[in-house]
């Protein structure tokens, strides 16, 4: 990030990271603000999003990392202003390029979505229209941005399928979604998100519902598509393998908020949020040797209606009596560790590295 | 494509011979078993205190001596060659398609359908029209609304018009609309081709009461498909391509949620054509729902079984141009 | 080493690998035990070949298979197979093809060992499962279990049979029934097989939920009010409820977040040690798999490719699928990213309608050559406890004694074509 340079290291332990100044636009191509996603429900308020920010840049990929029900997905959709706003209650800033989107009109947002913006889903047979052939949608995704006519369309349609590797592309976009195989759609999917060229591409789970070799395919493809577009990508998933694979910086959610962010680097090899620990401990790993046992988690995610007092991960953390009873009380704020590398936890910097050294990562 | 239709058009002949068997069997056989003679049978084929030279022909002419299974084939025989009916009297030819003779009324009963179905016919398109576009309009609108006053008023006309029977709303508004302040004309039938004007407003009435009771089902059924529809992935899609609502609505999600409609409707309109028999009723239109009555009221058991024949023919006719509409309208169903 | 010694001390009749289906299969089998025999004394590479990962891995191979190896046979399943006929036709329907979903697999399971079967979507390890339980007529072969044939059997005979063999779902929602509390759903088990705990249903449900980590006041709890990890272990609760000597889990934590997912891991391991049990473990992640397999089976369209102890297959995999399948899945480690080399398979998985004749992965495999389009290659032995179906193998050196396996092994010629490896 290029920020990373910008504080000195001197000042960088134990000042919580500030929120910039609101309203101003940022130097970053995507930056969120203070983003909160709220939905009022029978139940209570569900705090999707509570509270994040983060900052991407072209040609970077931001792997956003968590559990159901960690707000991951919600987030997605809040940047592209999918929710509705008769439901769910948006506040912060989210900064496109210069433009603020959450302030901004429906349609104004609406003429950036698929231009500026687009993403791909998790899974392509649900995401494309059963009745309408994957060229006509194709089609469709790029005239509602660019003034061309159906036949200069279907050119850009068949050479972008080609690009995305469909063979015989020619062919193909008279073809329904039905009629390709999983990761063709999903070729398809991604097609259509980049038929616009957009600069910010968001994937949530984009190969969670695809085998693994057509996953190891889409993932290349991903990485490829970037090189030549220079998108900034989020790429939001539970697999840390993905993540490992294609981010330069990832974001670990929990309950709604950033528990911990950093460069792949960072969180892969010096993780300090126990929840981090626990979801490299919880996986069991092909790249090493089998461990005997695979360290979990103890209980479940929390509701997003109650969320614990304190750190919302206090009940699940092995740790927290090491934080002077601060984690049962109060929020821990997201504060810098390392350039570049913020985590909110409540104990000390000197210990999570040490348990990390000295329990966790021996046993990886 | 060609081999299903041909499939679906063999199941549909097949059903068709099915229902009228089944149906032959209700009127000709279990009287039998119930005890009924074949005098008494006869009987009910006759027209008023006939003389038994005429129960002895008509007896020999249904052959209600012969074993179900004969005479039976002499009713899908006639349906198909035609037949020539012998009252003792005189003989009566009946053309094909002939689907038996009513000695109450004196006349064949492929005539008195012919008669009767244009009426049906006109109560019944002129409904649909109606129903269609206000069900589904406000079941769409009701969907995109849901919570708001709008929708919760809209449902709750739909469930009356679902709960009230049609011969009260039907007699209601006769009693108010023509007769207390006489807004319309009274409902009468006269041919489209005649004074397209004058057929109209004399069923406006009929219609909207059919209408009434559909248009609220409808409201129903598209409200609850839309819903579905636009919690589908491919709805989140299109709105992410940046689509504009309108484009959304009419072009992704309408498509989708009204083809289910597309059956139910196609079940409703076979149905209706056999006879709209309380809106026939409560307007004294007589169409094919009141012959049908008719019949069953007064023991006609060829025109009884005239009607159930065509109106099960309707219901098939119907269905298979649902399923070949579908196979249009969904390119899965095409390609499967 | 002291496995294999031990092992080529014992007499032909037990052999050390399980009994493949043909006769071809079996003569390998006695011909590798002799050729195993011979070699036992030399170093391990002769007899496994040369080691994918380096010179420690072999070490690591008898780990935990060695106790498993004595075990008796609890399951054997033989040239199995399940084709769903496709029927079209105007008016009379008829059947035009067969979906070809699991086309003749055999292996076989010893008592407190893991079998893991892991494949894509469409390689017939589900309807594997289904068969072993019955769930499913198979159309064609064998299943043993404990000595018996019950392929054939009734309903009726499989009755007292239903409590030997159990299942896991993949889905913890839909399997359990929403308006039935915790409670009278394991108690059902009991019930169903007439079964009077001696304790009382109620203390015997009670002890089962302690069991499975949850706690005896569930018990007049309904599914809803459980996470979806902890529904799991409902449905684990179940299962044990009548002491089944195997079980088959379907994907048993793919619905699972990660932090959940290692929980039930580790339980159904810790449940493994606890109550002797035995397992079937069908799922298509590879990492899930190793970890709680003690042998593993790849399939590919309805048949085994490849067979073998779980530490011999992962790192010293033979057959390409197996290879392209191990090289695909995202590594967990940001540092691992330039180095290394990358497997890329073309295309989808062909559809098993019309799967690809002799060898299925022929259009795939980057190594195909005129024989894998003619010839179908036979899961053979190429080193002890390690089968694979392929004409060019890999991580092998087939032994010069072992005349079955090479006879099956078309002469590797020099100028195979290269991985299609991707260097990033």
């Amino acid at each position: 990030m290029a920020d990373k340079s910008k504080r000195p290291a001197d000042m960088l332990d134990g000042a919580p990271t500030t929120v910039e100044e609101p309203g101003r636009p940022p130097t970053s191509f995507l930056e969120v603000r203070d983003l909160r996603i709220h939905f009022p429900t029978d139940d209570g308020l569900v705090k999707s999003v509570d509270g994040l920010s983060f900052k991407l840049e072209r040609g970077r990929t931001l792997g956003i990392v968590g559990e159901s029900g960690s707000g991951k997905s919600v987030t997605s959709l809040g940047v592209l202003g999918l929710h509705n706003r008769r439901n769910a209650k948006v506040s912060g800033e989210i900064w496109l390029d210069g433009n603020e989107l959450v302030g901004a009109s429906p349609d104004q947002v609406r003429r950036m979505r698929g231009r500026n913006m687009a993403m791909i889903f998790q899974d392509p047979l649900s995401a494309m229209h059963p009745f309408y052939t994957v060229g006509a949608q194709i089609v469709e995704a790029y005239r509602i941005h660019n003034d061309v006519s159906k036949k200069v369309a279907r050119k850009h349609a068949v050479d972008m399928l080609g690009r995305v590797g469909i063979p015989k592309p020619d062919r193909r976009v008279d073809d329904y979604p039905h009629q390709f195989s999983g990761g063709m759609r999903q070729r398809a999917m991604i097609a259509m998100a980049l038929s616009c060229d957009p600069e910010l591409l968001i994937a949530d789970e984009p190969t969670t519902a695809l085998d693994v070799t057509v996953q190891a395919q889409i993932l290349d493809l991903i990485r490829d598509l970037q090189r030549e577009f220079n998108s900034a990508i989020i790429m939001i998933t539970h697999d840390l393998g993905v993540v490992a694979e294609l981010s330069d910086d990832i974001l670990v959610m929990y309950g709604g908020r950033n528990i911990e962010y950093g460069s792949v680097d960072d969180v892969f090899h010096r993780p300090e949020h126990p929840y981090t620990w626990g979801l490299l401990g919880s996986m069991p790993r092909l790249d090493r040797e089998r461990s005997e046992r695979l360290l979990p988690i103890k209980g479940t995610p929390p509701s997003l209606i109650n969320l614990p007092q304190g750190c919302a991960f206090n009940p699940r953390c092995a740790y927290s009596e090491l934080t002077d009873g601060k984690s049962t009380v109060e929020r821990p704020e997201l504060r810098e560790t390392a350039p570049g590398h913020t985590v909110a936890c409540h104990m000390a910097v000197e210990r999570r590295r040490r348990i990390w050294a000295d329990e966790i990562a021996p046993k990886l | 494509m060609i081999a299903f239709i041909l499939r679906r058009l063999g199941g549909a002949v097949l059903l068709v011979f099915i229902i009228s068997a089944v149906t032959f069997l209700i009127f000709f056989g279990l009287p039998k078993l119930a005890g009924t003679t074949t005098d008494d049978m006869a009987a009910r084929f006759a027209g008023k205190s006939p003389t038994p030279e005429a129960l002895a022909a008509i007896k020999e002419r249904f052959g209600f001596d012969q074993p179900l299974a004969v005479q039976y084939g002499n009713f899908v025989k006639a349906a198909v060659t035609g037949d020539t009916y012998d009252t003792g009297v005189e003989k009566i030819d009946c053309p094909a398609p002939c689907l038996g003779y009513s000695f109450r009324t004196n006349q064949s009963v492929t005539d008195q359908l012919v008669d009767r179905f244009p009426i049906t016919l006109s109560l019944v398109v002129g409904a649909a029209v109606i129903w269609l576009l206000v069900g589904v309009s406000i079941g769409v609108l009701s969907a995109l609304r849901r919570g708001s006053l709008f929708d919760r008023a809209a449902m709750m006309i739909a469930l009356a018009g679902v709960s009230l029977p049609i011969y009260f709303t039907g007699l209601l508004s006769l009693a108010f609309v023509v007769h207390q302040w006489g807004l319309l004309p009274p409902v009468s039938y006269s041919s489209f081709a005649d004074n397209p004007f004058k057929w109209a407003s004399a069923l406006i009435l009929p219609w909207i009461t059919l209408a009434f009771l559909y248009a609220a089902m409808y409201a129903r059924l598209t409200r609850a498909g839309m819903l579905e529809t636009m919690s589908e992935d491919y709805i989140r899609t299109a709105r992410a391509k940046g689509l504009p609502e309108r484009t959304v609505i009419t072009k992704h999600a309408l498509r989708a949620s009204l083809t289910p409609l597309l059956t139910v409707f196609g079940l409703d309109i076979g149905l209706l054509f056999g006879g709209a028999v309380l809106t026939e009723r409560t307007f004294s239109l007589k169409g094919l729902g009141s012959l049908a009555l008719d019949g069953v009221v007064g023991s006609d058991l060829p025109v009884v079984l005239g009607t159930v024949v065509t109106a099960s023919l309707f219901v098939v006719v119907a269905n298979l141009i649902v399923d070949l509409l579908y196979g249009v309208v969904d390119p899965r169903v095409r390609h499967s | 080493m002291s496995t294999e010694a031990s092992r080529a001390g014992e007499p032909v009749d037990t052999p050390p690998a399980d009994a493949p289906a043909d006769a071809a299969g079996t003569d390998t089998v006695a011909a590798t035990a002799a050729a195993t025999g011979t070699v036992t004394g030399t170093p391990v590479d002769t007899v496994t070949g040369t080691p994918a990962t380096g010179a420690d891995a072999p070490l690591v191979v008898q780990e935990r298979a060695a106790p498993q190896r004595r075990g008796e046979l609890l399951l054997e399943v033989d040239n199995l197979g399940k084709h769903f006929p496709v029927t079209s036709g105007a008016i009379l329907r008829r059947q035009t093809g067969a979906v070809k979903a699991v086309d003749g697999v055999s292996f076989s399971v010893r008592k407190g060992e893991t079998l893991g079967l892991v494949g894509e979507s469409g390689c017939g390890k589900t309807t594997t499962g289904r068969m072993i339980m019955r769930l499913e007529d198979p159309t064609f072969g064998k299943i043993t279990f404990e000595g018996h044939d019950i392929t054939r059997m009734s309903q009726g005979q499989l009755r007292p049979l239903r409590r030997d063999i159990q299942m896991i779902f993949q889905d913890p929602y839909s399997s359990l029934n929403p308006r039935q509390t915790v409670g009278s759903i394991i108690g059902a088990a009991f019930r169903l097989q007439g079964e009077k705990p001696k304790q009382g249903v109620k203390a015997a449900v009670q002890e089962l939920l302690e069991l499975v980590g949850l706690s005896p006041e569930h018990y007049n709890r309904y599914p809803h009010e459980f996470s979806g990890g902890q529904r799991q272990r409902i449905g684990i609760a179940r299962t044990l409820a009548l002491k089944p000597k195997l079980i088959v889990a379907d994907e048993p934590v793919s619905a699972l977040d990660v932090s959940v997912q290692a929980q039930v891991v580790n339980l159904l391991e810790d449940l493994q040690d606890e109550l002797d049990l035995t397992y079937v473990v069908i799922a298509h992640d590879l990492s899930v798999v190793r970890h709680i397999s003690d042998r593993v089976a790849v399939m590919y369209l309805g048949k085994i490719v490849e067979i073998a102890d779980r530490n011999d297959l992962y790192e010293r995999p033979m057959h390409p699928y197996t290879n392209a399948l191990l090289s695909a899945v995202p590594v967990p480690d940001p540092s691992q990213r330039g180095n290394r080399e990358r497997i890329r398979l073309q295309g989808d998985v062909p559809s098993p309608l019309d799967p690809p004749p002799a060898c299925r992965f022929h259009t795939r495999c980057w190594k195909a050559q005129e024989i894998c389009k003619q010839v179908e290659p036979p899961l053979i032995e190429l080193s002890p406890g390690h089968q694979a179906a392929c004409h060019f193998p890999e991580n092998t050196t087939v032994s010069a004694t072992d005349a079955v396996a090479q006879s099956a092994v078309a002469p590797a010629g020099g100028d195979l074509p290269a991985a299609p490896v991707h260097k990033d």
